[in-house]
């Protein structure tokens, strides 16, 4: 018996390079170099500003590094991060488990599904203020009305993601008698799996919106609060701070998560590059 | 019609009677009619037929995916009513029968997870498996890194591996080419004797049929009906060149042929 042939794995380099004509070293140094010439224009363009509401960069750069000095810059961070944070990922882990079992049962996704599809169309902003009403302005409020808000599109793609799952990987499932455990976690799941993480990226924005809309709602606490606080006290430059932060913020999260992703969805990312090269 | 074999063996699978009849909002449609036919330890059976005639639909009552509208289907006398444990099947496509995130290993891993082997019994009946379809030292590799053919192997190692007495092919080598598909044919006569398997092949392709078959089921009208039950005696050693060159072939793939092509 001999192995005939085997498919050419390209690459990641050559693959790359037949992606866009440029080479790896070129793309890299675009990614780095354009931030920091739209930063470097923002510089020049903003240097001898005298508008009020649009002060040097060089000003709110200085204002970031005196308020860095500060406990009380480092609280309002740690809570705005922290509540994303929490929510985020009680939003999946809610979103995901709740996702897989209306997924798997019929009759269940048959009775729930009207109900959260009528809630999410809800804008998310909108039930701040009736949380806030309801259980007044504490931290649980706003971690309550992020991951309420998060968690739809991660269980709606995720529902989805079982439900399109290929119907002759179903039959291996039934024909090898495969017990519920590896039914979910072996099959069904990482079928899933691509749905749930773009779910999972909506979902993020989602939360990072709601973060920010529930600190700027009758809380006096975390970057959005401070943010507008800022504003509505004519210290532009320390609302142009907070605008910053939260970007870097937004950014980071939204990084971490496409890594995230890149290292779960591993097989698929590569089995839709091979389709591209064929 | 029916076919010789040894007085009093009892068939691992028995076909009796079976029709199915779907059910449909514009009332029953009926795939097959009336099917009767037998398959002993360690034979293999190809069923062929049109396309069209409910091959699909035969090996999903037959797997258990399906109900049977009447008469029977029994696995060493036991009706099947459901996947019976004592059969594995391998699908066309294998890009959509594996998993794409489990290594080669892992793939022929799933099934047995449950079985609750000893350990060391498990690790060597994966071993084996893989090294039966010549897949030793792929055992990392993902099921996308490798060729067509190469990935049908996993998933036939992987059937291997759970040790089923009846191993149902579903037209397992339709999507790979032709040079490859000699190699498959090969491996499954090869674990046919290495593993004592019984094995039956939905196929369409005639010359796949006659190749392998120790008996070929040809398949016609539509609801389907056993057309008729060809017996192959080329015995248990066949090869490709040789065995396809004698005249003994030729004519039961023009017998097979012709009763296909009145059936279509």
């Amino acid at each position: 018996m001999t192995v005939t042939s085997t498919v050419l794995i390209r690459t990641r380099e050559a693959r790359r390079q037949q992606r866009s004509g440029l080479p790896k070293w070129v793309l890299i140094g675009a990614e780095i170099l354009v931030p920091i010439l739209l930063l470097a224009a923002w510089w020049l363009a903003s240097a001898n500003s005298t508008n009020t509401f649009f002060p040097p960069l060089q000003t709110i750069l200085e204002r970031l590094v005196s308020l860095a000095a500060t406990p009380a810059f480092w609280g309002d961070l740690g809570s705005s991060v922290g509540n994303l944070l929490i929510s985020f990922v009680l939003a999946c882990v809610i979103g995901v488990g709740l996702g897989i079992a209306l997924g798997m049962s019929r009759w269940l996704s048959w009775l729930v599904e009207p109900t959260i599809h009528f809630f999410r169309a809800i804008p998310p902003v909108a039930l701040v203020p009736i949380f806030v009403s309801l259980i007044g302005f504490g931290n649980e409020t706003r971690i309550l009305a992020i991951t309420l808000s998060a968690v739809f599109p991660v269980l709606i793609s995720t529902i989805d993601g079982i439900h399109a799952a290929d119907p002759d990987r179903r039959a291996v499932g039934r024909i090898y008698r495969l017990g519920g455990w590896d039914r979910i976690f072996s099959v069904a799941l990482p079928e899933a799996s691509p749905r749930i993480l773009s779910g999972m990226q909506v979902s993020l924005i989602t939360a990072f919106v709601v973060m920010i809309a529930s600190e700027m709602l009758g809380s006096s606490i975390g970057l959005g609060a401070r943010t507008l606080l800022a504003q509505q006290s004519f210290m532009i430059a320390d609302m142009w701070v907070g605008i910053l932060v939260l970007g870097i913020i937004g950014y980071v999260a939204t990084a971490l998560l496409a890594t995230f992703r890149r290292r779960v969805l591993r097989w698929y990312i590569a089995i839709r590059q091979q389709e591209k090269n064929l | 019609m029916t076919a010789t074999v040894a007085a009093g063996a009892v068939p691992r699978l028995s076909v009796q009677g079976l029709a199915k009849t779907y059910d449909t909002k514009k009332g029953a449609v009926p795939v097959i009619a009336d099917l009767t036919f037998d398959v002993y330890a360690a034979e293999i059976v190809c069923i062929v037929g049109p396309s069209g005639i409910g091959k699909t639909t035969l090996l999903k009552c037959l797997t258990g995916l399906q109900s049977i509208t009447s008469g029977s289907a029994r696995i060493d006398g036991k009706q099947i009513d459901g996947p019976p444990e004592e059969m594995a099947l391998v699908f066309q496509e294998y890009t959509r029968s594996l998993m794409p995130w489990l290594t080669v290993e892992k793939n022929v891993r799933l099934p047995l997870k449950h079985l609750r082997l000893p350990a060391a019994e498990r690790e060597d009946r994966i071993r084996a498996a893989l090294a039966a379809v010549g897949l030793s030292g792929a055992e990392s590799k993902y099921p996308w890194q490798l060729s067509g053919g190469m990935q049908q192997r996993v998933a036939i190692a992987r059937a291997i591996a759970y040790r089923p007495e009846v191993l149902i092919m579903d037209e397992p080598f339709a999507s790979v080419d032709a040079q490859t598909r000699f190699e498959l044919e090969d491996l499954c006569l090869k674990i046919r004797d290495e593993f004592g398997m019984t094995i039956v092949v939905v196929t369409h392709d005639i010359d796949e049929a006659v190749y392998l078959s120790d008996r070929v089921v040809v398949l016609g009208e539509r609801p389907a009906r056993v057309t008729e039950i060809i017996d192959v005696g080329f015995g248990r050693v066949r090869d490709q060149i040789a065995t396809r060159a004698t005249q003994e072939f030729a004519e039961l793939r023009t017998a097979v042929f012709e009763l296909i092509r009145r059936a279509g």
